[in-house]
C-alpha cells in the first residue's frame, strides 16, 4: 500500500483491511468467496463496493464486520481497527465494536426487523446496551432518530411493529438503528436493491446526509455502479472474491482499466438509448469459486481475453493515476487492448461481438463456443 | 373479540354435539350390558329383572331414542346418574374430579414447558456442539421411557428411598391446603411431564434453528446484543408458535388420559373413573365425562389460539 487514495491530508486511515480471505467449507471444497482483498478507510470517506452477485461484496462486508458466523467458515488476513487488530477476536470481544463503533445496514428490510419486536424497542434496545441510557432517554433518542431519518409522527410510528410500515420506511428503520448508537463507520450492503425506485433516491439521499452531519465513515456494497458514481470517494471492484480495479470515483470513471469495470458500466440502461434497445447483458456467469479458473478469473466472458488471460493470472497493480489499481493483461484504452479486441472480434468470439453491439449473441453461444473451444 | 368468541362458542356446541353423538354411539357398540353389571352373576340367571332394569335405564329404547333424551336431559344441566353407583350424580362426580386431574394436567405441562424451552434453546444455539448431543441424547431416553416407569422410579427414590414425600394419594387443597397438596401432586405430575418436556424441547430446538436462520437475528447480532438476550428476548417469541399448539393439543389430551400415573398414584381424577366406568359399561358417566373433556380441550385451544396474537402481531390483522 504505497499510495494513498485520497487527498485528505492528515486523515490517516482508522479502518485498514490486508489480504482478507474469507473461504466457506462445503461439502463441494473450498467457497474462496474473499480472496485476498486489501482496503484502508478514512474518517468521513465514503468507499463503493461494486460487483454482481456472487462476485464476494456482501460476504468481504460482513467479514471486515466478522458478522460471518458458522463453522464452515475460516477469515484469514488482517482488519486493524484503530491500531486493534480484530480478526481472531471471539464474537463476544465483537460485541462491543458492533453497533457501537460499526454498524451495517443491511439489503432488505422486510426481513431485517424483527416482526414480533416493536419499532422503539428495536431502536433502543442496544442504545441502552452500550451507552447505559436510561428507558425514558432512550425512548426520546429514539424518536429523534425517527425524525431525522424523515418518519413522520415518529411519536406513534415508534409503536409501530414493522408490517405496519412500507418497505421504504422500514429501511429507514434500519438506518435510524444503524446511527443510533453514533458509530464511526456504517456499512451499506445494497441498502436500496429492495425498494422501489424513488425509495432508492431518498434512501441513498439519506445516507449522505447522515454520514456527513455525523462525518462518518461508509461503506456502500451495490452492484450498481450508478448507485455509488455520485456518491463514493473511492471505488472497488470486485470480481470472483478478488479486487480486479481499484480507483478514486473520478478517475474510475475517466479511465477506467478493466474490462469487468467497463461491462459493469455499460449493463447501467441509459435513458438517451432508443426506446426498445436490448439491455446490454455481461454474458455468461461469475465463475465456480471452488474451483476458479487458473487465469485471470473474468477471462471467460471478456472480450478482450487473449490466451494469457486464461492462463497467467493477473496481479493488481498501480496505474498512472495515484490510487488507481487495476489487475489486467490487456487494460481498456490501451492499443494492445484495441487489437485483442479487433482479433477476438474477427474470430467470431461471441462476448465479444456481444460487446460490439450484436444483439443476436446469447448466452448459449458462450455455453457452446466455451464448448467447442 | 366478541365476534371471535361467538365463532368459538359455535365451534364449541359443534363440537360438543359430535363428541357426545360419537361416543355415545361407539359406547352402545361395545359388548356386555350394564344391567348385567347392576344385576351380577345371580342376576344374570333372572331374565324378567334383566328386562325390568333394562326397560327402568330406558336401554330398550332405539339408540337415536336414547341419545336425544340425553341430550335434552343435558341441554338442561342434568347428565344423569350412574348406572352403577345408584344415586351419584354424573355432574358431581365431575365437580369432584375434574380439579384433580386438570391440576394435574396443567402442572405437568407447566413443568415441561420450564424446562423444555431452556433445552430447546440450548441445543439450537450449540446446534452440533456437545450441549445439544447432550440435551439430544437425554431427550430420547425421556421420550422413551413411558410415564409410569418414571412415575415407579419417583415413587422409590422420593418416597421409599428418600422419604421426602408420599408414594400415594392425593390432598385435595380444600382439605389439607395448598403445601400438602402440592407435596401429592408433584410426583405424578413430574411423572407426566417427562414426555411432554422431551416434546416440547424438539419442538423449540428445531423451530429454533430455523429462525436463528432469519436475517433480522444477524441485525439483532449486528447491534452487539449479548447472545442470550438476542436468543430470548429476539428469537424465542418467533419460534413458540408450534410449542403454543402442540401444547394445547397435549393439555387436552392430558385431561383424559392420565389414567395410568391417577391408578399408580391413586389419585381420584377424572381418567381414573373414566376406566371405571367403561368396563362397567356406566353409559351416563362416560358421557359425562367425555363432555368435560371435550369442553375443556376446546377451551384450552380456544386460549391457544387467542395467545397467537400474542406471540405473533401480524396475525391480529386478519
Amino acid at each position: 500500500m504505497s499510495e494513498r487514495a485520497t487527498g485528505t491530508a492528515g486523515n490517516e486511515p482508522f479502518l485498514v483491511v490486508e489480504d482478507l480471505k474469507t473461504h466457506f467449507t462445503v461439502p463441494a471444497g473450498t467457497v474462496k468467496a474473499v480472496d485476498g482483498v486489501s482496503l484502508e478507510l478514512r474518517r468521513g470517506q465514503t468507499l463503493g463496493i461494486v460487483g454482481e452477485s456472487g462476485s464476494g461484496k456482501t460476504v468481504l462486508s460482513r467479514s471486515i464486520m466478522r458478522l460471518n458466523i458458522g463453522g464452515n467458515v475460516h477469515t484469514t488476513g488482517s482488519v486493524r481497527y484503530d491500531g486493534r487488530e480484530l480478526i481472531g477476536l471471539k464474537a463476544k470481544e465483537m460485541q462491543s465494536i458492533w453497533g457501537l463503533e460499526m454498524a451495517m445496514v443491511f439489503q432488505d428490510p422486510m426481513t431485517s426487523l424483527n416482526p414480533v419486536v416493536k419499532v422503539g424497542r428495536q431502536l433502543t434496545e442496544h442504545l441502552r446496551f452500550h451507552l447505559n441510557v436510561s428507558k425514558s432517554e432512550a425512548r426520546q433518542t429514539a424518536i429523534e432518530l425517527l425524525r431525522s431519518v424523515k418518519i413522520p409522527e415518529p411519536e406513534t410510528r415508534i409503536d409501530n411493529y414493522p408490517h405496519e410500515m412500507s418497505g421504504g420506511m422500514r429501511q429507514r428503520v434500519c438506518i435510524a438503528i444503524a446511527l443510533a448508537c453514533g458509530p464511526r463507520v456504517l456499512f451499506a450492503d445494497e441498502p436500496t436493491t429492495a425498494l422501489d425506485v424513488t425509495v432508492q433516491h431518498q434512501i441513498l439521499n439519506l445516507l449522505a446526509t447522515q454520514q456527513k452531519e455525523r462525518f462518518m465513515s461508509m461503506i456502500m456494497v451495490t452492484h450498481d455502479l450508478g448507485v455509488v458514481a455520485g456518491r463514493a470517494d473511492e471505488i472497488i471492484v470486485m470480481y470472483a472474491g478478488k479486487v480486479v480495479e481499484k480507483a478514486p470515483t473520478a478517475t474510475l470513471f475517466a479511465e477506467m482499466k478493466h474490462p469487468y469495470t467497463e461491462a459493469l458500466l455499460r449493463s447501467i440502461p441509459k435513458i438517451a438509448q432508443p426506446k426498445h434497445s436490448r439491455l446490454s447483458a455481461i454474458l455468461g456467469r461469475p465463475p465456480d469459486l471452488i474451483n476458479p479458473p487458473p487465469g485471470c478469473s473474468f477471462a471467460p466472458r471478456c472480450p478482450y481475453a487473449q490466451q494469457r488471460c486464461h492462463e497467467e493470472k493477473p496481479v493488481l497493480s498501480p496505474g498512472s493515476t495515484p490510487g488507481h489499481q487495476f489487475a489486467c493483461h490487456f487494460p481498456v484504452g490501451t492499443p494492445e487492448a484495441r487489437e485483442a479486441f479487433d482479433r477476438n472480434l474477427a474470430a467470431g468470439l461471441p462476448v465479444t461481438l456481444a460487446a460490439a453491439g450484436d444483439s443476436k449473441v446469447s448466452d448459449d453461444d458462450l455455453v457452446t463456443s466455451a464448448g467447442g473451444a | 373479540m366478541l365476534k371471535i368468541l361467538g365463532q368459538r362458542l359455535l365451534r364449541l356446541l359443534a363440537t360438543l354435539f359430535a363428541v357426545t353423538f360419537l361416543s355415545f354411539f361407539m359406547t352402545s357398540l361395545l359388548p356386555g350390558d350394564p344391567a348385567v353389571a347392576i344385576l351380577g352373576e345371580a342376576g344374570v340367571q333372572n331374565e324378567e329383572l334383566l328386562n325390568q332394569v333394562r326397560e327402568d335405564l330406558g336401554l330398550n329404547d332405539p339408540l337415536p331414542v336414547r341419545y336425544v333424551n340425553w341430550l335434552g336431559n343435558a341441554v338442561q344441566g342434568d347428565l344423569g346418574e350412574s348406572y352403577i353407583n345408584q344415586g351419584q350424580s354424573v355432574s358431581g362426580t365431575i365437580v369432584q374430579r375434574l380439579p384433580v386431574t386438570a391440576q394435574l394436567a396443567f402442572m405437568a405441562i407447566g413443568l415441561a414447558v420450564l424446562f423444555a424451552v431452556p433445552i430447546g434453546v440450548l441445543g439450537a444455539y450449540r446446534q452440533g456442539r456437545w450441549q445439544d448431543s447432550v440435551s439430544s441424547a437425554g431427550v430420547q431416553v425421556a421420550l422413551a421411557v413411558p410415564n409410569f416407569i418414571t412415575g415407579i422410579f419417583l415413587i422409590w427414590l422420593f418416597a421409599v428411598k428418600l422419604q421426602w414425600l408420599p408414594a400415594s394419594n392425593w390432598n385435595r387443597i380444600s382439605d389439607k391446603g395448598i403445601v400438602e397438596n402440592l407435596r401429592t401432586a408433584i410426583l405424578p405430575a413430574t411423572a407426566l411431564a417427562l414426555t411432554q418436556m422431551a416434546i416440547f424441547s424438539r419442538l423449540v430446538r428445531s423451530d429454533m434453528i430455523a429462525t436463528l436462520q432469519e436475517n433480522y437475528i444477524l441485525s439483532a447480532r449486528a447491534k452487539g446484543l449479548k447472545d442470550r438476550y438476542v436468543l430470548f428476548r429476539h428469537a424465542l417469541r418467533p419460534s413458540s408458535l408450534s410449542l403454543a399448539t402442540i401444547v394445547g393439543i397435549n393439555f387436552g389430551a392430558l385431561l383424559g388420559g392420565t389414567v395410568i400415573i391417577e391408578t399408580l398414584f391413586a389419585i381420584p381424577g377424572l381418567g381414573f373413573r373414566l376406566i371405571n366406568a367403561i368396563s362397567q359399561r356406566d353409559i351416563l358417566v362416560i358421557q359425562g365425562i367425555t363432555v368435560s373433556v371435550a369442553v375443556g380441550y376446546v377451551l384450552i385451544n380456544t386460549i391457544v389460539d387467542l395467545f397467537y396474537t400474542v406471540l405473533d402481531p401480524r396475525i391480529r390483522r386478519s
